[in-house]
């Protein structure tokens, strides 16, 4: 914990960012402050740990953990009609308990949300539970016409800038999925 | 008391305080819609159970301006997590009203748990709510509609002859977002 404090400090000095060794954690959380999200929920995944906890020690970003996945959806909503920027991080077995919201909800009235996705189930997979979800994030993204992307270490802060950027146009979800290939890349 | 009349207390107290006002899906929304519409409501059309959610992310948005949201039995029971987001989350400024009418209102009156005698009012304390309120009688909801926290109302079963709502999604959030900013810019 003390040791990601150290490298976000790092990272805010001036020419600071030429000195880290980007990691998949640094890369999300400096997309999401490129954007200028500023209100995040959350239900934590094992990959999403370090990425939570540089989260709440952001005092710019209000971070409420929620119980379960929808009731982030909504909180979302409502601090977006509050003026703020929101993102909902998430295991993709979350985006199966946020359908109806997302839905009848976010689309339905043209509310931006960045979702940020841990997409277990995938190549390397060592939980079984996972793998049918896994397999159907992608085609449920699709079939609600949510944009999604799946970025590479290199890529993961621009994409994840991008991806609010055209939620925010968008005036809808989009969502950035996060496979075990991204967070085992150094 | 009839759960018109409940909600047409709530919205009078909203006004009164400049409240934005969040209301919960099916009848309850027709029935403010009728008797007290302002710009500061927002009528959820869809997503049961976040009314209390949606509530949740203006009130941390914006600490400034109260938020009041009327939720239902049927849907707080869907949705029992949001007690204990609201238990450690909710600010100052929030006060959810559950109107229990012991029923799914809007789909036939088919009963809810807490007309078999589930007790809402002991969820909220239980889940960690300091504030929790229980009424009976429209006598004494003025008041508490002053407060912040939570509170019971047992209403009536039965929907009043109300039209559907009139605007569009995009309308109900259109002006609902310029009368809550309004107050931000103020």
């Amino acid at each position: 914990m003390a040791c990601i404090s150290i490298v976000l400090q790092k990272v805010f000095w001036p020419g600071g960012i030429n000195y880290i060794e980007m990691n998949p954690s640094l890369a999300v959380y400096l997309g999401m402050k490129r954007a200028g999200i500023n209100f995040a929920t959350s239900v934590p995944c094992v990959n999403l740990q370090e990425l939570l906890a540089s989260i709440n020690e952001d005092e710019q970003i209000v971070h409420i953990p929620v119980t379960r996945e929808e009731e982030g959806v909504g909180l979302c909503a409502g601090a977006w009609m509050g003026g703020r920027r929101p993102a909902l991080l998430m295991q993709n077995s979350g985006l199966g308990n946020s359908i109806n919201a997302l839905a009848s909800l976010d689309i339905l009235y043209g509310i931006p949300l960045l979702m940020i996705i841990s997409h277990r189930g995938g190549k390397g997979e060592p939980i079984v539970g996972q793998v049918p979800m896994g397999q159907l994030t992608a085609p449920l993204l699709d079939a609600m016409a949510i944009p999604h992307f799946s970025p590479r270490l290199a890529d993961a802060e621009e994409t994840v800038a991008g991806a609010w950027s055209r939620a925010y146009a968008g005036r809808r979800p989009v969502a950035v999925l996060l496979d075990l290939v991204f967070w085992r890349a150094k | 008391m009839k759960r018109i009349d409940a909600i047409f207390l709530a919205g009078q107290a909203a006004q009164a305080q400049d409240a934005l006002l969040v209301s919960n899906i099916g009848f309850p929304s027709r029935e403010l819609f009728s008797v007290k519409d302002r710009p500061e409501n927002f009528y959820m059309l869809g997503s049961m159970g976040l009314a209390s959610s949606i509530g949740l992310g203006l009130a941390l948005a914006g600490p400034e301006r109260k938020v009041i949201v009327l939720d239902g039995d049927g849907s707080v029971l869907m949705n029992l997590g949001t007690l204990a987001t609201i238990a450690h989350h909710a600010p100052e400024n929030y006060l959810l009203v559950i109107l229990d009418n012991c029923c799914y209102g809007s789909t036939g009156s088919q009963p809810t748990c807490t007309h078999l005698g589930t007790d809402l009012f002991a969820l909220a304390k239980a889940a960690g709510i300091k504030n929790v309120k229980k009424v009976d009688s429209a006598d004494d909801l003025p008041q508490v509609l002053q407060g912040q926290g939570v509170v019971i109302v047992k209403v009536e079963a039965g929907n009043a002859a109300v039209p559907i709502i009139s605007l569009s999604p995009e309308e109900i959030i259109e002006r609902f977002m310029r009368s809550a900013r309004l107050a931000a810019l103020s």
